[in-house]
């Protein structure tokens, strides 16, 4: 009877826990699927190309269902773009030379003292960064250039900066920890000085691991909405230069798709930018994955012939989940 | 000068600019939460304290709350996803596709997820904006974190676990709850105290599903059916992330600024002593695990 | 494990004992339910302090009211999603048919909206006449010194197409001119047009005079050499102002019901225009 009961839970859990298992799976297709449903309804149902959606810069949809507007949405996505490259153009310098004295200059400094600071700074919520912009940097840049006003991509720039400073600089110090010793021993036996083993052993080593820090940052920094939001001055324009507002994908659907009739045109040209925005994520994934892919498969040519196929996919089973953890661990912080 | 000298100078010189920008990172992370702290707290009155629209107290309550309610969601089914994927799972298409699934989750713009729940548990459920579609859509976030860190703890712990389990004749269920889970529990809490500080500073996904505003009253706190009832779920629930968005955006309060300002210092704080206290508590665990 | 599991359960009995005796203890006076609202900015400080007053006599309502745009809560009230939209314009202007047919208008006062700039500008500019403000706002003059102010360039704050103030703005400030978009910064928040225009010396924006009754970080402009004002809009003379509109999805019922009532209710007419909106029965003029 007992025994039975015994065979009846270890049955029974295991189901429930495969179930939930699967739930993630179910969850991750319901979001996919929703969002593919809503978003191309700009295309499906009111008509629109992609091209247009893309390439053209008249947003005008209408608030209804008759349709009929414009959903050129390139101001937005060329928000997006810009800001996240001006963010990562800022950071990802700074972030190097931080994981570089964290590891190869000071390790003690490092790990006592400015990692835990860096980490601690992973958890900011972005709407305090987004706040701090709003009434510190913004006025700070109006008057150091002499503007109108400061709201600009420079401002939305150096908040997305700030905020994925600390994703690429953990991941980069990670990458450079797990390069071997002897790379360094080897270096330093032929007489190299610090800086060389650096520049050109450790550097060179680790650059798999970095390349996935800044594909991180940058998923980041696509992601975010209400910091960019709050300092990136919402005018519908292309920006003339760094020092003039825009807007971004992220920032238009935070405060417009409140306002918009469920269904209308609007509303659906919103969801495709929703869309978009999950490709563009899927696309950071696949792009960390092609990174380690590529880096393994060189890794193993380098090894030659001793190994058999079977070692080959099994490394590369357990190498999909280092990428999944270091995907996990910097998003986690976001 | 030869090529020795010349590295060596380069080497230096290169020394100092790396010590020169750590330590201006380190000023600067330094000076911006002094910054917001001071700030925040620079024209303090207990009125910034209190439960009414002048004070945040009803928001740090439903922070914490929201807190409550996500991790009451994304905990068990968190540790579920990890406990298959550390125990049962097979290699195979399957599992690939499930840790593409928990990536795919872990990476998503915290908006799409708040577009998502929005869609998901207002719009189609026909209901008003409530903290439960908040929990809802913020767990989604939180789950792919909870689930590795629990595989992670799982697979680190020793054979031996495992071994003298099943050579005293337990089932596998047995041996995961009884034994396994238990021994990583303190590894699994610091993940959890991890996302836990997720959930303080998340503002987007809550925008669309838990609302921007608020109504509390406390004497009814026990009437959980009542719509002022603070513990009500299902109750309109703006968060303290979300009141920094809102007084920049609405600003009737004539120190919404302070407010603001206020919230800000209050949100660091809270995330910085869970991050602190997750730290501290896995270094207790480091400890005692090479301890034994 | 096992102890945790406890626990959960004890807590979860406890709160469920605890909203039963809740229930069974309901004895309070006035009615119970959730009322919540969004939409037009003009009216939200109304709204807001009326939900105050009303719950003082009526503990058990829930009331939490949000901005957005006219257009935010006429899309919410008719999609169900809050219970009642504010709104500057009458939702015909709005909405398509099938869904206005379905709301229900309910004028609850007027709203006076005010062109504002930086304290420090309006020491040298305190005043403009309507071709001059046409002029800016349609993009024609860009620089202050064009209207007698100083050398500095002009900050156009505009509203998005959504915004009931800007349509309010639109036929009675600038005689049907559409304002430009594109060059100038958008957006529908009174608190950060405010907020902008207290940081910017240049800046230029319009919001219901609610908004600065109690404010003085901004100044307000005359227009044609008239303050804007409550009295100068009861006596006509103040062109620019709207009705302000709390729409519904069907005849209101129950706590809406009350709530909509207690609004216009002579009981609550004073604080109407102690917060600076205007009562409708004042009007000297019709529209």
């Amino acid at each position: 009877m007992d025994r039975k009961n015994l065979f009846f839970k270890e049955h029974f859990f295991r189901g429930l826990i495969t179930v939930c298992g699967g739930f993630v799976i179910v969850l991750t297709l319901a979001i996919g699927g929703f969002l593919l449903y809503k978003g191309v309804g700009t295309f499906t149902v009111y008509g629109h190309s992609p091209l247009e959606f893309f390439f053209s810069s008249d947003w005008a949809p209408v608030d209804s269902t008759a349709g009929g507007g414009q959903v050129g949405a390139a101001i937005y996505i060329f928000g997006s773009i810009v800001t996240c490259a001006l963010g990562l153009a800022i950071a990802a310098p700074f972030s190097f030379a931080a994981a570089i004295f964290m590891t190869e200059i000071a390790p003690k400094l490092g790990t006592k003292i400015l990692q835990p600071t860096v980490e601690l700074f992973v958890g900011i919520p972005s709407v305090v960064y987004g706040w701090v912009g709003m009434t510190v940097l913004v006025p700070a840049i109006r008057d150091l250039f002499n503007l109108t006003h400061g709201y600009s991509v420079l401002a939305a720039g150096i908040v997305l900066a700030v905020m994925i400073f600390p994703t690429i600089t953990t991941v980069t110090a990670d990458a450079l920890r797990s390069v071997p010793k002897d790379y360094r021993k080897a270096a330093y036996g032929l007489g190299a000085t610090r800086w060389q083993v650096t520049y050109q052993v450790v550097l060179p080593a680790a650059k798999t691991g970095i390349l996935t820090g800044i594909v991180l940052g940058l998923a980041r920094a696509f992601g975010e909405a209400l910091a960019v939001a709050m300092v990136i001055g919402k005018t519908r324009a292309f920006p003339k230069n760094i020092l003039s507002p825009t807007n971004n994908l992220t920032a238009s659907i935070a405060s417009d798709m409140g306002g918009a009739m469920e269904g209308g045109e609007y509303n659906m040209a919103l969801w495709t930018m929703a869309l978009l925005l999950f490709l563009i994520s899927l696309g950071f994934i696949f792009a960390i994955h092609y990174i380690s892919a590529r880096s393994e498969k060189k890794e193993l040519a380098s090894r030659k012939g001793s190994e058999s196929k079977k070692a080959m996919s099994a490394s590369k089973e357990e190498k999909v989940g280092n990428v999944e953890k270091k995907v996990i661990a910097s998003s986690q912080k976001s | 000068m030869n090529i020795t000298k010349r590295a060596k100078i380069v080497d230096k010189v290169m020394t100092g600019i790396f010590y020169v920008i750590a330590g201006f990172f380190l000023l600067l992370l330094i000076a911006f939460a002094a910054y917001v702290i001071g700030n925040g707290f620079k024209d303090f009155t207990p009125k910034l304290l209190s439960f009414s629209k002048d004070g945040i107290g009803n928001q740090l309550f439903n922070t914490i709350y929201l807190v409550v309610l996500a991790l009451l969601i994304s905990v068990p089914l968190g540790i579920a996803t990890g406990v298959y994927m550390a125990e049962y799972a097979k290699k195979g298409r399957f599992t690939k596709f499930l840790r593409i699934c928990i990536e795919t989750l872990s990476s998503l713009p915290s908006i799409v997820v708040g577009l998502f729940g929005y869609l998901m548990f207002i719009v189609l459920v026909g209901a008003r904006w409530n903290l439960m579609s908040g929990a809802l859509a913020v767990s989604i976030l939180n789950l792919p974190l909870i689930a590795t860190t629990t595989e992670d703890a799982l697979r680190s712990l020793p054979k031996g676990y495992r071994q003298g389990s099943f050579g005293m004749g337990a089932t596998h269920w047995q041996t995961i709850c009884k034994v396994l889970l238990p021994a990583c529990l303190p590894r699994i809490m610091t993940g959890i105290i991890l996302a836990a500080g997720r959930v303080f500073g998340e503002a987007a996904a809550l925008l669309y599903t838990a609302g921007m505003s608020t109504d509390i009253n406390w004497s009814r706190t026990w009437h959980i059916t009542s719509p002022v009832s603070a513990l009500n779920p299902f109750r309109p629930g703006e968060t303290l992330a979300l009141h920094i968005w809102a007084s920049r955006t609405e600003a009737i309060e004539a120190n919404a600024e302070q407010i603001a300002n206020f919230s800000a210092a209050v949100l660091l704080l809270l995330v910085f002593a869970f991050s602190i206290g997750a730290r501290l508590l896995s270094r207790k665990v480091e400890k005692n695990m090479t301890g034994k | 494990m096992r102890k945790l599991k406890r626990l959960m359960a004890m807590c979860l009995v406890g709160i469920m004992a605890f909203s039963f005796v809740g229930c069974s203890s309901n004895g309070t006076t006035g009615v119970s339910g959730f009322i919540t609202g969004s939409g037009s900015s003009a009216l939200l400080p109304l709204a807001k302090d009326a939900a105050e007053k009303f719950k003082e006599t009526n503990p058990d309502v829930s009331v939490t009211l949000n901005a957005g745009g006219s257009g935010t809560g006429l899309k919410q009230v008719a999609d169900g999603s809050v219970d009642i939209g504010n709104s500057d314009v009458p939702a015909e202007d709005k909405l398509e048919e099938k869904y206005y047919s379905q709301l229900v208008a309910h004028k609850v006062c007027t709203a006076t909206i005010a062109t504002v700039v930086n304290p420090e500008l309006a020491k040298e500019v305190n005043g403009l006449t309507k071709q001059q403000l046409i002029d800016i706002f349609t993009g024609k003059i860009k620089n202050w010194k064009e209207v007698g102010g100083p050398d500095l360039e002009i900050l156009l704050i505009a509203r998005p197409q959504t915004s009931g103030t800007r349509a309010v703005f639109r036929e009675y400030a600038l005689d049907g001119n559409e304002e430009m978009s594109g060059a100038a910064l958008e957006t529908d928040d009174s608190g950060t047009l405010l907020q902008t225009v207290a940081d910017n010396k240049g800046a230029i924006g319009y919001v219901a005079l609610p908004y600065i009754v109690h404010n003085n970080k901004v100044s307000a402009l005359a227009i044609d050499g008239v303050e804007p004002t409550l009295e100068n809009t009861y006596n006509g003379s103040y062109p620019v102002w709207g009705y302000e509109y709390m729409y519904t999805k069907g005849e209101p019922k129950g706590v809406i019901k009350a709530y909509l009532d207690y609004i216009v209710s002579d009981e609550y007419g004073v604080r109407i225009e102690e917060q600076g909106y205007g009562v409708t029965a004042k009007m000297t003029v019709e529209r």
